[in-house]
C-alpha cells in the first residue's frame, strides 16, 4: 500500500522531470509550454495575487451548488422511482441512452431560457451529474437484500424511514460511487460551459488566456483544477475505502 | 395458559407467474400457540415452514383461513410486539453492533438510560458484550446471527420467530446457541417458535414439537416433549430424548423421501 503510493509518486515525479527536462532543452518550445517549475511559481503568484479569487470562488460555489442539486434530487429521484415500478419501467431506457446525449448541444437553448447568469451553467452541470446519481441510487437499492427489507417491516418502519435507516445506508457504497461521478461530471459541466459562453469563472479565464496568448495564466489555472479534481477524488476514494473495508467482503 | 397465535384452516398459495405455475405451498393448518410455550417446528425443505412463519409475523397474507394474534386478525401487517429472527443475516453492515441491537429502538419513546441499559443487557445475554463496537464484517457467521436475536430481543417482543437460525452453525456451537435460547426464553417469558430442520435441537428445545408434511405442508404430527421449564441441553443424557427424536424421525422420513423423489419403501424394509 505505503509502496504503491510511492511508485505512483514516482510516476508522477518523473513525468514532470521529464517535462522539465523536455521543455529547458527546448524540445517543447517556450511559446507552446512553459516549464513545470516556472507553472509552479506562476500558480503561486497568481494565487497570492488575488486575481483569481472571484473566478475561483465562482467556480467553486456554482459545482458545489450544482453538485448538491444532483446529489439531492438524484437521490431523492431514485428512491422514488424504486417504489415506482411502472415509472420506472418507462424511463429506464431513457437512462441507459442518457450518456449519449450531448447536453452541452442543450447550452445555447438555456441561454436563451435562463438568460446569461451562472443559472445555465449550474443547470448543465446539475444535469449531467443527476442521472449518474439516480443510476447509481438505483442499482444499489436493487441490491439491497430482501431480509433487510422485512426486519424493517418487522421493526414497522414508515416508509420515509426505511429509506433513510434501510435502504439508502444499505446502498451507500453504490451512492459513493454516484457521488464521485457527479464531482467529475459537475466540474466537466461547470468548467466546460464557462469555456462556452460566460462573463467570469475559471474555465472562462483559462480561455481568456489561451486566446491572449497569456501562458503565464492559462498553465497555472489548468493545473489548479487538475489539483482540485485529484483532492476532491483522494478525498472521496478514501472514504469510500474506509467505508468498503467496515463492510468486510460482502 | 391462554391462547397467544390461532391458525384456522390457514393456508398460502403463491399465485401463477409468466413462468411458473400456481404453487399450494402450504395448509391447510390449524395450530394454536399458548402464551409462553417454546414450540417447534420440523418438516423437509421446501414443505412452506418459512412461508408459514411469515404468514404468523404478517410478512405475507394467507390466501386462505385466519390468523389471529393475541385475539386479532393479522393481515398482511406486522403486528407489534412480535420479532423475527431470519435464516439469511439480517445485520446492518453499515452500524456496529450496538447500534445495529438499538436500531429498532430509535423512535421508540424510551428515556436514553433505559434504552442503553436494554441494549447491554440484550448484548450481555447473547454474550457479545466484548464486541459491542465491532461492526458485522468483523463477526463470525454465528455471531451476526447472535447479534440480530440481540437486535430483536430488546424490543421486548412477546413472541419471538426463529427461522432456522442456527442452520449454518456447526454441531457444538448449536448446542451452546441452544442453552442461550432456552436462557433468553425463561429470561423473557416470552411465546418462541422456532424453525429448525435438526430434530436433536427440537428435541431438546420445545415444549411443543410441530411436524410437517412435504408441500404443501401440513401438520402431520405434534409431539410434547414434558420438559421442565428448567432445563439446558444436558436434557441430551435422558433417555425420553432419544424416544422423542426417534418419533420424529419416523414420521419425517416417509416425508422427506417424498421430497427428495424417492419412492417410498415397503414396510418390510422397516422390520
Ligand atoms: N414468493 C414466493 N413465490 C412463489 N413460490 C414461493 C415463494 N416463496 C416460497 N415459495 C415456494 O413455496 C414453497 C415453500 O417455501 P418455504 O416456505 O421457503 O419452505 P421451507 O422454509 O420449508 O424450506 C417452496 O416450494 C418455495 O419454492
Ligand atoms: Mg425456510
Amino acid at each position: 500500500m505505503k509502496r504503491l503510493f510511492l511508485y505512483r509518486l514516482a510516476v508522477v515525479a518523473g513525468a514532470i522531470a521529464l517535462l522539465e527536462i523536455f521543455c529547458l532543452t527546448g524540445v517543447i518550445d517556450k511559446i507552446t509550454m512553459q516549464p513545470p517549475h516556472l507553472i509552479a511559481r506562476d500558480l503561486y503568484r497568481l494565487l497570492a495575487s488575488g486575481r483569481m479569487n472571484g473566478a475561483i470562488w465562482k467556480t467553486s460555489t456554482n459545482t458545489l451548488l450544482a453538485l448538491v442539486l444532483a446529489l439531492g434530487v438524484g437521490v431523492v429521484a431514485a428512491a422514488l422511482l424504486h417504489r415506482l415500478r411502472a415509472l420506472r419501467d418507462t424511463l429506464d431506457p431513457l437512462f441507459a441512452t442518457y450518456y449519449a446525449v450531448p447536453v452541452f448541444a442543450f447550452y445555447p437553448f438555456f441561454i436563451v431560457v435562463f438568460g446569461l447568469g451562472d443559472l445555465p451553467q449550474i443547470l448543465i452541470a446539475f444535469m449531467l451529474g443527476v442521472v449518474a446519481m439516480i443510476v447509481n441510487t438505483l442499482n444499489g437499492l436493487d441490491r439491497v437484500p430482501p431480509v433487510l427489507l422485512k426486519t424493517g417491516r418487522i421493526m414497522r418502519l414508515t416508509p420515509i424511514d426505511t429509506a433513510l435507516r434501510l435502504t439508502l445506508p444499505a446502498a451507500g457504497p453504490y451512492i459513493l460511487t454516484g457521488v464521485k461521478l457527479a464531482v467529475a461530471y459537475a466540474f466537466i459541466g461547470i468548467i466546460g460551459s464557462e469555456f462556452i459562453l460566460s462573463r467570469g469563472g475559471i474555465g472562462y479565464e483559462i480561455n481568456f488566456a489561451y486566446n491572449n496568448f497569456d501562458n503565464a495564466t492559462m498553465y497555472p489555472l489548468i493545473v489548479l483544477i487538475l489539483l482540485a479534481s485529484i483532492a476532491i477524488n483522494t478525498v472521496l476514494t478514501r472514504w469510500e475505502k474506509t467505508l468498503l473495508a467496515r463492510r468486510g467482503a460482502r | 395458559m391462554t391462547t397467544q397465535v390461532a391458525l384456522s384452516n390457514v393456508g398460502k398459495t403463491f399465485p401463477a407467474s409468466p413462468t411458473t405455475a400456481a404453487l399450494h405451498a402450504l395448509g391447510p393448518i390449524d395450530l394454536e400457540l399458548q402464551r409462553g410455550e417454546f414450540f417447534a417446528v420440523v418438516g423437509p425443505s421446501g414443505c412452506g415452514k418459512s412461508t408459514l412463519l411469515e404468514i404468523i409475523a404478517g410478512l405475507t397474507p394467507a390466501t386462505q383461513g385466519s390468523v389471529e394474534f393475541e385475539g386479532r386478525r393479522i393481515a398482511g401487517e406486522a403486528p407489534d410486539s412480535i420479532g423475527v429472527v431470519f435464516q439469511e443475516d439480517a445485520s446492518l453492515p453499515w452500524l456496529d453492533v450496538t447500534e445495529n441491537v438499538a436500531f429498532g429502538l430509535r423512535r421508540s419513546k424510551l428515556a436514553k438510560d433505559e434504552r442503553d441499559a436494554r441494549v447491554r443487557d440484550a448484548l450481555r445475554l447473547v454474550g457479545l458484550s466484548d464486541f459491542a463496537t465491532s461492526y458485522p464484517a468483523q463477526l463470525s457467521g454465528g455471531m451476526r446471527q447472535r447479534v440480530c436475536i440481540a437486535r430483536t430481543l430488546v424490543m421486548q417482543p412477546r413472541l419471538i420467530l426463529l427461522d432456522e437460525p442456527f442452520g449454518a452453525l456447526d454441531q457444538q456451537t448449536r448446542l451452546l446457541m441452544g442453552d442461550e435460547l432456552l436462557l433468553m426464553w425463561r429470561a423473557t417469558g416470552a411465546t418462541v417458535f422456532l424453525i429448525t430442520h435438526a430434530l436433536d435441537e427440537a428435541t431438546m428445545l420445545a415444549d411443543r414439537i410441530g411436524v410437517m408434511s412435504a408441500r404443501p405442508g401440513r401438520l402431520i404430527d405434534v409431539v410434547e416433549t414434558n420438559w421442565p421449564r428448567e432445563r439446558d441441553s444436558r436434557i441430551v443424557e435422558r433417555s425420553e430424548f432419544g424416544a422423542i427424536t426417534a418419533r420424529l424421525w419416523k414420521t419425517l422420513r416417509e416425508e422427506s423421501l417424498k421430497t427428495i423423489g424417492r419412492a417410498v419403501p415397503k414396510p418390510a424394509a422397516d422390520a
